[in-house]
């Protein structure tokens, strides 16, 4: 079965994961919060987003490097427009997939 | 069954990318040494890809217990932003409601809940709705890539990009205007450079923080020239 160690490991895994998901969920949504503040975190999703796609995009290897020209960032640039274009989530994940499909079979490496 | 169908919708194009990752990850901790048994308790307990990842890597390297707590912790550090941000959304919810649905933040299930909530027809148990289907999947798809993961071709049909596919997607679903495509350009160009100088994953929570306060920075300075009408 499994070991006391592993499950040791794998429960301080989890409360250090999940202490950063409650802790502002908590103690944020009791009361309501200034208006500054709600305009800045408006801003915040998008950051995210642009902050984990872009490196996920463009960079590589290790140690990480820019590469503009690697099959995910050719695909992204037919999904991006796609998306543009219909506005549809899960049309854009299949779409993609099928353009990164296409590059990583036809592009010569 | 409307609203069923409506959190099926939302929580499918998760689905999609946590399966393909989910038996990747599977396949990668059985090669490192871990029981399905053993695979299926971290993503119950952890619930995060990146994280579990990094884990496993390190733990097949003979990282200590502790080292690897830390890590995960630094990892997964950027989830306190999005808690914040979904705050706003579930203001006014129970204590017991907020620990359930802490437990199922994510990048993807954040991202697809909060463009749901701007939509304006989203609730909060839709939400945490679409937060444990996205678990069940994550949970089921790295067990069974720890049973079958030999069986299973790496990168068929695409379905690496899926997550990458689907965060683009996100990203021009939410760039509503002037001031989220400065916040995105600026967020998205420090977090390249930063991540080839820092290692780990610290560039996406400080790329996030400095490119959300860099564009309300910039806001605050137009309104206040056009004399703030706009506050």
């Amino acid at each position: 079965m499994v070991g006391i160690e592993y499950l040791l490991l794998v429960a301080g895994m989890g409360l250090v994961t999940y202490l950063p998901r409650w802790f502002p969920l908590f103690f944020l949504s009791r009361k309501p919060l200034p208006r500054w503040f709600i305009q800045w975190l408006e801003l915040i999703p998008v950051a995210i987003l642009s902050a984990l796609v872009l490196p996920d995009l463009l960079v590589a290897g290790d140690p990480r490097q820019i590469e503009w020209i690697q099959p995910k960032s050719l695909a992204a640039l037919p999904t991006f427009l796609f998306a543009a274009k219909t506005r549809s989530l899960g049309g854009t994940v299949l779409a993609g997939m099928l353009f990164y499909f296409l590059v990583e079979r036809f592009l010569p490496s | 069954m409307r609203i069923l169908k409506e959190v099926f919708e939302a929580a499918w194009p998760i689905c999609v990318g946590y399966f393909a990752i989910g038996v990747a990850f599977g396949v990668l901790a059985q090669k490192a040494g871990l029981k399905p048994l053993e695979i299926g308790l971290m993503s119950v307990f952890v619930f995060a890809g990146s994280a579990q990842f990094i884990a496993v890597s390190m733990l097949s390297s003979g990282a200590a217990a502790a080292s690897v707590i830390l890590t995960t912790f630094v990892v997964n550090i950027r989830h306190l932003l999005m808690s914040s941000s979904l705050a706003v959304h579930l203001n006014g919810c129970s204590r017991r409601f907020l620990f359930l649905y802490a437990y199922g933040i994510t990048d993807e299930s954040f991202a697809v809940n909060t463009m749901r909530f701007r939509e304006g027809r989203w609730n909060a148990y839709n939400a945490l709705a679409v937060n444990h289907i996205a678990n069940v999947v994550w949970v089921g798809s790295t067990v069974a890539g720890g049973f079958a993961g030999q069986f299973i071709p790496g990168g068929s049909f695409g379905i690496d990009y899926a997550l990458s596919a689907m965060f683009i997607s996100l990203l021009v679903l939410q760039t509503r205007g002037g001031i989220y495509v400065i916040t995105a350009i600026l967020a998205g160009g420090w977090s390249v450079l930063l991540s080839l100088f820092v290692p780990g994953n610290m560039h996406v929570i400080v790329a996030s923080l400095f490119g959300a306060t860099a564009a309300f920075g910039i806001r605050a300075f137009l309104d206040g020239q056009r004399g703030g009408s706009r506050w």
